[in-house]
Protein backbone atom coordinates (compact mmCIF):
# COMPACT_ATOMS: atom_id res chain seq x y z
CA UNK A 1 0.00 0.00 0.00
CA UNK A 2 1.23 3.74 -0.95
CA UNK A 3 2.29 5.42 2.06
CA UNK A 4 0.17 8.60 3.00
CA UNK A 5 3.08 10.10 5.23
CA UNK A 6 6.21 9.74 4.30
CA UNK A 7 9.86 10.71 6.85
CA UNK A 8 12.59 10.28 5.43
CA UNK A 9 16.08 11.46 7.63
CA UNK A 10 14.62 14.34 9.33
CA UNK A 11 16.01 16.26 12.09
CA UNK A 12 14.72 18.77 14.09
CA UNK A 13 16.34 21.21 17.04
CA UNK A 14 14.92 23.58 19.01
CA UNK A 15 17.72 26.46 18.68
CA UNK A 16 21.21 24.42 19.56
CA UNK A 17 19.10 21.18 21.71
CA UNK A 18 18.66 18.21 19.37
CA UNK A 19 14.87 17.08 19.18
CA UNK A 20 14.72 14.45 16.80
CA UNK A 21 17.67 13.39 14.91
CA UNK A 22 17.58 10.75 11.37
CA UNK A 23 14.18 9.68 11.71
CA UNK A 24 12.82 7.81 8.67
CA UNK A 25 9.09 6.43 8.98
CA UNK A 26 6.08 5.50 6.99
CA UNK A 27 2.62 5.66 7.24
CA UNK A 28 0.56 3.83 4.64
CA UNK A 29 -2.80 4.52 3.49
CA UNK A 30 -5.69 3.27 5.43
CA UNK A 31 -3.50 2.23 8.65
CA UNK A 32 -3.35 3.11 12.25
CA UNK A 33 0.00 3.36 13.15
CA UNK A 34 0.98 3.90 16.74
CA UNK A 35 4.00 6.04 17.49
CA UNK A 36 5.46 5.53 21.05
CA UNK A 37 7.49 6.37 23.81
CA UNK A 38 8.51 8.57 27.07
CA UNK A 39 7.53 11.68 27.99
CA UNK A 40 9.76 14.27 25.89
CA UNK A 41 11.17 11.77 23.52
CA UNK A 42 9.90 13.70 20.81
CA UNK A 43 6.69 12.40 19.78
CA UNK A 44 4.47 15.37 19.50
CA UNK A 45 6.99 16.81 17.80
CA UNK A 46 6.40 14.55 15.24
CA UNK A 47 3.00 15.22 14.56
CA UNK A 48 3.68 19.27 14.79
CA UNK A 49 6.26 18.95 11.80
CA UNK A 50 3.57 16.78 9.53
CA UNK A 51 1.39 19.20 10.17
CA UNK A 52 3.24 22.18 9.07
CA UNK A 53 3.52 23.72 13.07
CA UNK A 54 7.31 23.48 12.97
CA UNK A 55 9.93 23.03 10.12
CA UNK A 56 12.21 20.62 10.25
CA UNK A 57 16.13 21.31 10.16
CA UNK A 58 16.75 18.80 7.64
CA UNK A 59 15.23 16.04 5.84
CA UNK A 60 11.66 16.04 4.22
CA UNK A 61 8.18 15.37 5.57
CA UNK A 62 5.74 14.30 2.33
CA UNK A 63 1.92 14.28 3.10
CA UNK A 64 0.50 12.39 -0.19
CA UNK A 65 3.23 13.12 -1.99
CA UNK A 66 3.64 17.05 -1.45
CA UNK A 67 6.62 18.01 0.61
CA UNK A 68 5.79 19.61 4.01
CA UNK A 69 8.59 22.16 4.33
CA UNK A 70 8.39 23.61 0.71
CA UNK A 71 4.47 24.65 1.07
CA UNK A 72 3.77 28.24 1.65
CA UNK A 73 0.85 29.63 4.07
CA UNK A 74 -1.95 28.83 1.92
CA UNK A 75 -0.47 25.65 0.44
CA UNK A 76 -0.40 24.71 4.32
CA UNK A 77 -3.95 25.92 5.04
CA UNK A 78 -5.06 23.43 1.86
CA UNK A 79 -3.00 20.25 2.88
CA UNK A 80 -4.59 20.80 6.53
CA UNK A 81 -8.01 21.14 5.46
CA UNK A 82 -7.28 17.38 4.53
CA UNK A 83 -6.23 16.89 7.45
CA UNK A 84 -8.07 16.47 11.82
CA UNK A 85 -6.13 16.97 14.64
CA UNK A 86 -7.42 15.61 18.27
CA UNK A 87 -4.53 17.64 20.47
CA UNK A 88 -3.99 16.16 23.72
CA UNK A 89 -6.28 18.30 26.11
CA UNK A 90 -9.18 18.01 23.47
CA UNK A 91 -8.66 22.52 22.40
CA UNK A 92 -12.22 22.80 22.72
CA UNK A 93 -12.89 26.55 22.34
CA UNK A 94 -14.91 27.00 25.82
CA UNK A 95 -16.94 29.92 24.64
CA UNK A 96 -18.64 27.76 22.01
CA UNK A 97 -21.80 24.83 22.97
CA UNK A 98 -20.45 21.47 21.83
CA UNK A 99 -22.37 21.71 18.63
CA UNK A 100 -20.63 24.84 17.82
CA UNK A 101 -17.21 23.96 18.08
CA UNK A 102 -17.48 20.69 16.13
CA UNK A 103 -19.11 22.72 13.05
CA UNK A 104 -16.28 25.06 13.61
CA UNK A 105 -14.19 23.76 10.63
CA UNK A 106 -17.30 23.28 8.63
CA UNK A 107 -18.72 27.02 8.91
CA UNK A 108 -15.20 28.22 8.41
CA UNK A 109 -14.20 25.96 5.83
CA UNK A 110 -17.43 25.21 3.27
CA UNK A 111 -19.64 27.22 2.52
CA UNK A 112 -22.65 24.82 3.22
CA UNK A 113 -26.01 25.74 3.93
CA UNK A 114 -26.77 25.95 7.91
CA UNK A 115 -29.57 23.18 7.42
CA UNK A 116 -26.68 20.61 6.07
CA UNK A 117 -24.00 21.73 8.59
CA UNK A 118 -26.76 20.95 11.49
CA UNK A 119 -27.24 17.02 9.91
CA UNK A 120 -23.67 16.99 9.55
CA UNK A 121 -22.63 18.21 12.69
CA UNK A 122 -25.48 15.46 14.46
CA UNK A 123 -24.48 13.19 12.63
CA UNK A 124 -20.64 13.08 14.04
CA UNK A 125 -22.08 13.95 17.49
CA UNK A 126 -23.89 10.85 16.61
CA UNK A 127 -20.92 8.96 15.79
CA UNK A 128 -19.57 9.47 19.25
CA UNK A 129 -22.37 9.06 20.76
CA UNK A 130 -22.71 12.88 22.46
CA UNK A 131 -25.67 14.16 20.04
CA UNK A 132 -27.80 14.69 22.76
CA UNK A 133 -25.37 16.91 24.39
CA UNK A 134 -25.17 19.08 21.42
CA UNK A 135 -25.77 22.40 23.68
CA UNK A 136 -23.79 21.70 26.28
CA UNK A 137 -20.59 23.85 26.98
CA UNK A 138 -16.96 22.22 27.76
CA UNK A 139 -17.11 23.13 30.69
CA UNK A 140 -20.39 20.76 31.55
CA UNK A 141 -19.47 17.82 30.18
CA UNK A 142 -16.44 15.50 31.59
CA UNK A 143 -12.95 14.90 30.19
CA UNK A 144 -13.63 12.00 28.66
CA UNK A 145 -17.10 13.49 26.61
CA UNK A 146 -14.93 16.53 26.02
CA UNK A 147 -12.61 13.84 23.90
CA UNK A 148 -15.47 12.76 22.32
CA UNK A 149 -16.65 15.99 21.57
CA UNK A 150 -13.03 17.23 19.98
CA UNK A 151 -12.45 13.70 18.28
CA UNK A 152 -15.87 14.98 16.34
CA UNK A 153 -14.32 17.81 15.32
CA UNK A 154 -11.48 16.29 14.00
CA UNK A 155 -13.20 14.16 11.68
CA UNK A 156 -15.88 16.73 10.91
CA UNK A 157 -14.80 18.01 7.27
CA UNK A 158 -13.71 13.89 6.88
CA UNK A 159 -10.13 14.08 6.14
CA UNK A 160 -7.60 11.56 5.00
CA UNK A 161 -5.51 11.79 7.79
CA UNK A 162 -6.10 11.80 11.27
CA UNK A 163 -3.31 12.84 14.00
CA UNK A 164 -4.11 12.09 17.81
CA UNK A 165 -2.05 13.40 20.11
CA UNK A 166 -2.31 11.48 23.89
CA UNK A 167 -5.59 10.69 23.06
CA UNK A 168 -5.88 7.88 25.86
CA UNK A 169 -4.24 10.88 28.50
CA UNK A 170 -6.60 10.75 32.10
CA UNK A 171 -9.06 8.86 30.56
CA UNK A 172 -10.84 6.02 32.81
CA UNK A 173 -10.25 2.78 31.40
CA UNK A 174 -13.95 2.92 30.24
CA UNK A 175 -13.58 6.09 28.27
CA UNK A 176 -10.25 4.56 26.92
CA UNK A 177 -11.47 1.74 25.66
CA UNK A 178 -14.08 4.10 23.66
CA UNK A 179 -11.58 6.29 22.90
CA UNK A 180 -9.67 3.71 21.42
CA UNK A 181 -12.33 1.68 19.51
CA UNK A 182 -14.02 4.90 17.95
CA UNK A 183 -10.36 6.16 16.74
CA UNK A 184 -10.23 2.72 14.58
CA UNK A 185 -14.14 2.67 13.50
CA UNK A 186 -13.67 6.03 12.08
CA UNK A 187 -10.35 5.23 10.56
CA UNK A 188 -11.63 2.20 8.71
CA UNK A 189 -15.59 4.03 7.84
CA UNK A 190 -13.46 7.19 6.12
CA UNK A 191 -10.70 5.26 4.72
CA UNK A 192 -8.11 7.88 6.34
CA UNK A 193 -4.96 7.45 7.34
CA UNK A 194 -4.47 7.82 11.23
CA UNK A 195 -1.11 8.35 13.22
CA UNK A 196 -1.97 7.67 17.20
CA UNK A 197 1.24 9.35 19.98
CA UNK A 198 0.15 7.58 23.01
CA UNK A 199 2.54 6.01 25.93
CA UNK A 200 -0.76 3.72 26.78
CA UNK A 201 0.58 0.13 25.54
CA UNK A 202 -2.39 -1.88 26.25
CA UNK A 203 -4.97 0.56 24.32
CA UNK A 204 -2.15 1.49 21.28
CA UNK A 205 -1.59 -2.27 20.67
CA UNK A 206 -5.53 -3.23 20.42
CA UNK A 207 -5.97 -0.82 17.43
CA UNK A 208 -2.37 -0.30 15.98
CA UNK A 209 -1.02 -1.71 12.48
CA UNK A 210 2.31 -0.47 13.00
CA UNK A 211 3.94 1.08 16.05
CA UNK A 212 7.51 3.06 15.90
CA UNK A 213 9.11 3.49 19.01
CA UNK A 214 10.81 6.76 19.98
CA UNK A 215 13.48 7.53 22.60
CA UNK A 216 15.57 10.54 22.58
CA UNK A 217 14.29 11.57 19.35
CA UNK A 218 15.61 8.24 17.66
CA UNK A 219 13.73 5.49 16.72
CA UNK A 220 14.80 2.71 18.66
CA UNK A 221 12.17 -0.32 17.51
CA UNK A 222 9.63 -0.86 15.38
CA UNK A 223 7.01 -3.49 13.66
CA UNK A 224 3.51 -5.13 14.52
CA UNK A 225 2.10 -5.09 17.97
CA UNK A 226 3.00 -8.76 18.05
CA UNK A 227 6.71 -8.69 17.18
CA UNK A 228 6.76 -5.33 19.36
CA UNK A 229 5.25 -7.59 22.61
CA UNK A 230 8.13 -10.71 22.01
CA UNK A 231 10.72 -8.08 21.22
CA UNK A 232 13.77 -8.41 22.89
CA UNK A 233 14.88 -4.79 22.93
CA UNK A 234 15.42 -3.67 26.31
CA UNK A 235 13.58 -0.21 25.78
CA UNK A 236 11.05 -1.97 24.09
CA UNK A 237 11.05 -4.91 26.96
CA UNK A 238 11.11 -1.73 29.90
CA UNK A 239 8.35 0.01 28.06
CA UNK A 240 6.10 -2.30 26.82
CA UNK A 241 6.33 -4.22 30.50
CA UNK A 242 6.33 -1.15 32.40
CA UNK A 243 9.34 -1.96 34.03
CA UNK A 244 10.61 0.69 36.00
CA UNK A 245 14.33 1.02 35.79
CA UNK A 246 16.02 -0.35 32.55
CA UNK A 247 17.65 1.83 29.28
CA UNK A 248 15.60 4.72 30.97
CA UNK A 249 17.16 5.17 34.25
CA UNK A 250 14.42 5.67 37.03
CA UNK A 251 17.02 9.07 38.92
CA UNK A 252 17.10 12.13 36.87
CA UNK A 253 20.75 12.11 35.36
CA UNK A 254 23.50 13.76 38.15
CA UNK A 255 25.15 13.21 41.20
CA UNK A 256 24.89 10.13 43.30
CA UNK A 257 22.43 10.43 46.55
CA UNK A 258 25.37 10.11 48.69
CA UNK A 259 27.41 13.34 47.23
CA UNK A 260 24.20 14.83 47.55
CA UNK A 261 24.19 14.28 51.34
CA UNK A 262 27.88 15.16 51.50
CA UNK A 263 28.58 11.38 52.49
CA UNK A 264 31.43 11.22 49.85
CA UNK A 265 33.09 13.61 48.19
CA UNK A 266 31.60 14.99 45.11
CA UNK A 267 33.40 14.39 42.06
CA UNK B 1 33.10 48.02 35.18
CA UNK B 2 32.50 50.54 32.32
CA UNK B 3 32.64 47.30 30.00
CA UNK B 4 30.06 45.40 31.75
CA UNK B 5 27.52 48.70 31.99
CA UNK B 6 28.25 50.01 28.04
CA UNK B 7 27.31 45.71 27.28
CA UNK B 8 24.54 45.76 29.61
CA UNK B 9 22.73 48.98 28.00
CA UNK B 10 23.67 47.38 24.31
CA UNK B 11 21.95 44.37 25.14
CA UNK B 12 18.90 46.01 26.54
CA UNK B 13 18.63 48.30 23.36
CA UNK B 14 18.84 45.66 21.12
CA UNK B 15 16.27 43.20 22.71
CA UNK B 16 14.14 46.57 23.06
CA UNK B 17 14.55 47.05 19.01
CA UNK B 18 13.35 42.98 18.42
CA UNK B 19 10.55 43.58 20.71
CA UNK B 20 9.24 47.21 18.79
CA UNK B 21 10.22 45.02 15.95
CA UNK B 22 8.24 42.40 16.35
CA UNK B 23 5.43 44.21 17.64
CA UNK B 24 5.49 46.38 14.02
CA UNK B 25 5.69 43.10 12.31
CA UNK B 26 2.96 41.66 13.90
CA UNK B 27 0.87 44.90 13.89
CA UNK B 28 1.50 44.87 9.94
CA UNK B 29 -0.23 41.11 9.69
CA UNK B 30 -2.85 42.00 11.77
CA UNK B 31 -3.86 44.88 9.33
CA UNK B 32 -2.95 42.81 6.44
CA UNK B 33 -5.43 39.76 7.94
CA UNK B 34 -8.06 42.34 8.14
CA UNK B 35 -9.66 41.61 4.83
CA UNK B 36 -12.36 39.32 6.95
CA UNK B 37 -13.61 42.38 8.88
CA UNK B 38 -15.27 43.82 5.51
CA UNK B 39 -16.03 39.99 4.44
CA UNK B 40 -17.59 39.28 7.65
CA UNK B 41 -18.61 42.42 9.84
CA UNK B 42 -20.86 39.80 11.89
CA UNK B 43 -17.41 39.01 14.06
CA UNK B 44 -16.92 43.00 14.60
CA UNK B 45 -20.29 43.31 15.21
CA UNK B 46 -20.34 40.64 18.16
CA UNK B 47 -16.81 41.95 19.97
CA UNK B 48 -18.44 45.65 19.68
CA UNK B 49 -21.02 44.55 21.80
CA UNK B 50 -19.16 42.73 24.00
CA UNK B 51 -16.43 44.91 24.79
CA UNK B 52 -18.73 47.99 25.02
CA UNK B 53 -20.92 46.06 27.26
CA UNK B 54 -17.32 45.17 29.18
CA UNK B 55 -16.19 48.99 29.61
CA UNK B 56 -20.30 50.91 29.66
CA UNK B 57 -21.10 50.69 33.23
CA UNK B 58 -17.42 51.76 34.44
CA UNK B 59 -17.10 54.26 31.71
CA UNK B 60 -20.72 56.05 32.59
CA UNK B 61 -20.16 56.07 36.49
CA UNK B 62 -16.47 57.25 36.26
CA UNK B 63 -18.00 60.17 33.59
CA UNK B 64 -20.39 60.65 35.86
CA UNK B 65 -17.84 61.45 38.91
CA UNK B 66 -15.62 63.06 36.42
CA UNK B 67 -17.97 65.91 35.88
CA UNK B 68 -18.89 66.21 39.42
CA UNK B 69 -15.34 66.54 40.25
CA UNK B 70 -14.62 69.09 37.64
CA UNK B 71 -17.89 71.11 38.27
CA UNK B 72 -16.83 71.36 41.78
CA UNK B 73 -13.22 72.54 41.06
CA UNK B 74 -14.16 74.58 38.12
CA UNK B 75 -16.67 76.57 40.01
CA UNK B 76 -14.09 77.35 42.66
CA UNK B 77 -11.50 78.48 40.92
CA UNK B 78 -13.84 80.68 38.54
CA UNK B 79 -15.87 82.14 40.83
CA UNK B 80 -12.69 83.99 42.57
CA UNK B 81 -12.62 85.74 39.17
CA UNK B 82 -16.29 85.98 39.14
CA UNK B 83 -16.74 84.62 35.66
CA UNK B 84 -18.78 80.84 37.32
CA UNK B 85 -21.00 81.50 33.99
CA UNK B 86 -18.35 79.74 31.87
CA UNK B 87 -18.46 76.39 33.89
CA UNK B 88 -20.20 74.70 31.06
CA UNK B 89 -17.74 75.36 28.58
CA UNK B 90 -14.95 74.55 30.81
CA UNK B 91 -16.16 70.97 31.86
CA UNK B 92 -17.27 70.43 27.88
CA UNK B 93 -13.83 71.75 26.76
CA UNK B 94 -12.09 69.52 29.14
CA UNK B 95 -13.91 66.31 28.68
CA UNK B 96 -13.94 66.44 25.17
CA UNK B 97 -10.35 67.49 24.49
CA UNK B 98 -8.46 65.57 27.00
CA UNK B 99 -10.76 63.73 29.76
CA UNK B 100 -13.00 61.84 27.71
CA UNK B 101 -10.84 60.51 25.55
CA UNK B 102 -7.52 59.98 28.21
CA UNK B 103 -9.67 58.25 30.85
CA UNK B 104 -11.92 56.04 28.57
CA UNK B 105 -8.79 54.86 27.22
CA UNK B 106 -7.27 54.17 30.65
CA UNK B 107 -10.13 52.73 31.90
CA UNK B 108 -10.21 50.41 28.79
CA UNK B 109 -6.93 49.18 29.01
CA UNK B 110 -7.92 47.99 32.65
CA UNK B 111 -11.18 46.84 31.84
CA UNK B 112 -11.61 45.51 28.24
CA UNK B 113 -7.84 45.34 27.67
CA UNK B 114 -7.09 42.65 30.50
CA UNK B 115 -10.02 40.47 29.54
CA UNK B 116 -8.87 40.87 25.65
CA UNK B 117 -5.46 39.65 26.98
CA UNK B 118 -6.43 37.22 29.41
CA UNK B 119 -9.03 35.43 26.76
CA UNK B 120 -6.00 35.48 23.60
CA UNK B 121 -3.31 33.98 25.99
CA UNK B 122 -5.87 30.98 27.78
CA UNK B 123 -6.82 30.57 24.06
CA UNK B 124 -2.75 29.87 23.34
CA UNK B 125 -2.72 27.89 26.77
CA UNK B 126 -5.14 25.64 25.98
CA UNK B 127 -4.24 25.20 22.69
CA UNK B 128 -7.07 26.59 21.33
CA UNK B 129 -5.11 28.71 18.98
CA UNK B 130 -2.64 26.09 17.28
CA UNK B 131 -6.38 23.83 17.00
CA UNK B 132 -7.91 26.84 14.59
CA UNK B 133 -4.44 26.40 12.96
CA UNK B 134 -4.83 22.67 11.95
CA UNK B 135 -8.40 23.58 11.32
CA UNK B 136 -6.54 25.33 8.32
CA UNK B 137 -8.46 28.77 9.85
CA UNK B 138 -5.73 31.49 10.45
CA UNK B 139 -6.48 32.68 13.80
CA UNK B 140 -5.40 35.99 13.30
CA UNK B 141 -8.08 37.10 11.02
CA UNK B 142 -10.70 35.05 12.76
CA UNK B 143 -9.78 35.64 16.20
CA UNK B 144 -7.29 38.61 16.56
CA UNK B 145 -8.75 40.84 13.64
CA UNK B 146 -12.31 41.57 14.64
CA UNK B 147 -11.23 42.11 18.58
CA UNK B 148 -9.06 44.54 16.74
CA UNK B 149 -11.47 46.87 15.08
CA UNK B 150 -13.84 46.09 17.88
CA UNK B 151 -11.85 47.90 20.18
CA UNK B 152 -11.09 50.48 17.31
CA UNK B 153 -14.59 51.15 16.87
CA UNK B 154 -15.42 51.08 20.56
CA UNK B 155 -13.46 53.18 21.80
CA UNK B 156 -14.65 56.82 20.49
CA UNK B 157 -18.17 55.71 21.04
CA UNK B 158 -17.43 54.94 24.52
CA UNK B 159 -15.21 58.33 25.04
CA UNK B 160 -18.48 59.86 23.40
CA UNK B 161 -20.65 58.42 25.99
CA UNK B 162 -17.96 59.45 29.26
CA UNK B 163 -18.36 63.21 28.16
CA UNK B 164 -21.46 63.26 27.49
CA UNK B 165 -21.75 62.04 31.14
CA UNK B 166 -19.25 64.31 32.96
CA UNK B 167 -20.99 67.17 30.99
CA UNK B 168 -24.20 65.85 33.04
CA UNK B 169 -22.54 65.62 36.12
CA UNK B 170 -21.00 69.17 35.72
CA UNK B 171 -24.41 70.34 35.41
CA UNK B 172 -25.71 68.38 38.08
CA UNK B 173 -22.91 69.95 40.51
CA UNK B 174 -22.73 73.31 38.75
CA UNK B 175 -26.61 74.41 38.07
CA UNK B 176 -28.56 71.83 40.35
CA UNK B 177 -26.49 71.70 43.72
CA UNK B 178 -24.84 75.40 43.48
CA UNK B 179 -26.83 77.19 41.55
CA UNK B 180 -24.90 78.58 38.60
CA UNK B 181 -27.40 80.17 35.64
CA UNK B 182 -28.49 76.84 34.02
CA UNK B 183 -29.05 79.58 30.58
CA UNK B 184 -24.90 80.70 30.50
CA UNK B 185 -24.26 77.46 31.79
CA UNK B 186 -25.67 76.00 28.12
CA UNK B 187 -24.96 78.82 26.26
CA UNK B 188 -21.27 79.32 26.73
CA UNK B 189 -20.96 75.94 26.20
CA UNK B 190 -22.43 75.82 22.90
CA UNK B 191 -20.91 78.97 21.70
CA UNK B 192 -17.71 78.15 22.77
CA UNK B 193 -17.05 74.35 22.08
CA UNK B 194 -16.11 73.88 18.16
CA UNK B 195 -17.13 71.13 16.24
CA UNK B 196 -13.36 70.68 14.49
CA UNK B 197 -11.20 71.85 16.72
CA UNK B 198 -12.43 70.65 19.75
CA UNK B 199 -14.83 67.40 19.13
CA UNK B 200 -12.88 66.44 15.81
CA UNK B 201 -9.44 66.78 17.96
CA UNK B 202 -11.34 64.78 20.73
CA UNK B 203 -12.61 61.76 18.28
CA UNK B 204 -9.29 61.44 16.50
CA UNK B 205 -7.31 61.26 20.10
CA UNK B 206 -9.93 58.40 21.23
CA UNK B 207 -9.25 56.50 18.04
CA UNK B 208 -5.12 56.85 18.30
CA UNK B 209 -5.62 55.26 21.65
CA UNK B 210 -8.28 52.74 20.74
CA UNK B 211 -5.42 51.48 18.08
CA UNK B 212 -2.93 51.54 20.17
CA UNK B 213 -4.46 50.06 23.64
CA UNK B 214 -6.44 47.56 21.77
CA UNK B 215 -3.24 46.15 19.94
CA UNK B 216 -1.23 46.15 22.56
CA UNK B 217 -4.18 43.69 24.95
CA UNK B 218 -4.27 41.64 21.81
CA UNK B 219 -0.16 41.31 21.49
CA UNK B 220 0.44 40.95 25.10
CA UNK B 221 -2.59 37.59 24.80
CA UNK B 222 -0.89 36.63 21.65
CA UNK B 223 2.70 36.59 22.99
CA UNK B 224 1.88 35.50 26.13
CA UNK B 225 3.88 32.30 27.88
CA UNK B 226 1.60 29.47 27.86
CA UNK B 227 1.18 29.20 31.21
CA UNK B 228 -0.72 30.57 34.27
CA UNK B 229 2.27 32.56 34.89
CA UNK B 230 2.59 33.63 31.70
CA UNK B 231 -0.90 34.84 30.83
CA UNK B 232 -0.50 36.85 34.34
CA UNK B 233 2.34 38.68 33.47
CA UNK B 234 0.91 39.59 29.97
CA UNK B 235 -2.31 41.02 31.36
CA UNK B 236 -0.26 43.32 33.73
CA UNK B 237 1.42 44.31 30.91
CA UNK B 238 -1.31 45.30 29.27
CA UNK B 239 -2.17 47.66 31.74
CA UNK B 240 1.10 49.74 32.28
CA UNK B 241 1.99 49.82 28.85
CA UNK B 242 -1.12 50.44 27.60
CA UNK B 243 -1.55 53.38 30.35
CA UNK B 244 1.72 54.85 29.43
CA UNK B 245 1.07 54.63 25.74
CA UNK B 246 -1.64 56.43 26.38
CA UNK B 247 -0.59 59.12 28.67
CA UNK B 248 2.60 59.81 25.96
CA UNK B 249 0.38 59.53 22.85
CA UNK B 250 -1.82 62.12 24.46
CA UNK B 251 1.08 65.05 24.87
CA UNK B 252 2.02 63.83 21.68
CA UNK B 253 -1.20 64.19 19.59
CA UNK B 254 -1.57 67.86 22.25
CA UNK B 255 1.18 68.80 21.11
CA UNK B 256 0.42 68.65 17.50
CA UNK B 257 -3.15 69.82 17.53
CA UNK B 258 -3.54 71.87 19.90
CA UNK B 259 -0.04 74.27 19.53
Amino acid sequence: MPNFVDIRDLHFAYGERPILSGLNMQFPKGSVVAVMGGSGSGKTTVLRLIGGQLRASSGSVTVDGQDVGSLNLQGLYAMRRRMGMLFQHGALFTDLTVFDNVAFPLRENTHLPEEMIRDLVLMKLHAVGLSNAAQLKPAEISGGMARRVALARAVALDPQLIMYDEPFAGLDPISMGVTANLIRKLNDALGSTTILVSHDVHESFSIADHVYFLSQGRIVAHGTPQQMRESDDPYVKQFVHAEADGPVPFHYPGRSIAEQLGMREGA
Amino acid sequence: MIIEVLSHLGASVRSGLAALGAAGRTFAELIAASGTVLRRPRLVTDQVHFIGNYSLVIIAVSGLFVGFVLGLQGYYTLNKYGSEQALGLLVALSLIRELGAVVTALLFAGRAGTSLTAEIGLMKAGEQLAAMEMMAVDPMRRVLAPRFWAGVIAMPVLAAIFSAVGVLGGYIVGVRLIGVDEGAFWSQMQAGVDVWADVLYGVIKSFVFGVAVTFIALYEGYCAAPTPEGVARATTRTVVIGSLMVLWLDFLLTALMFS
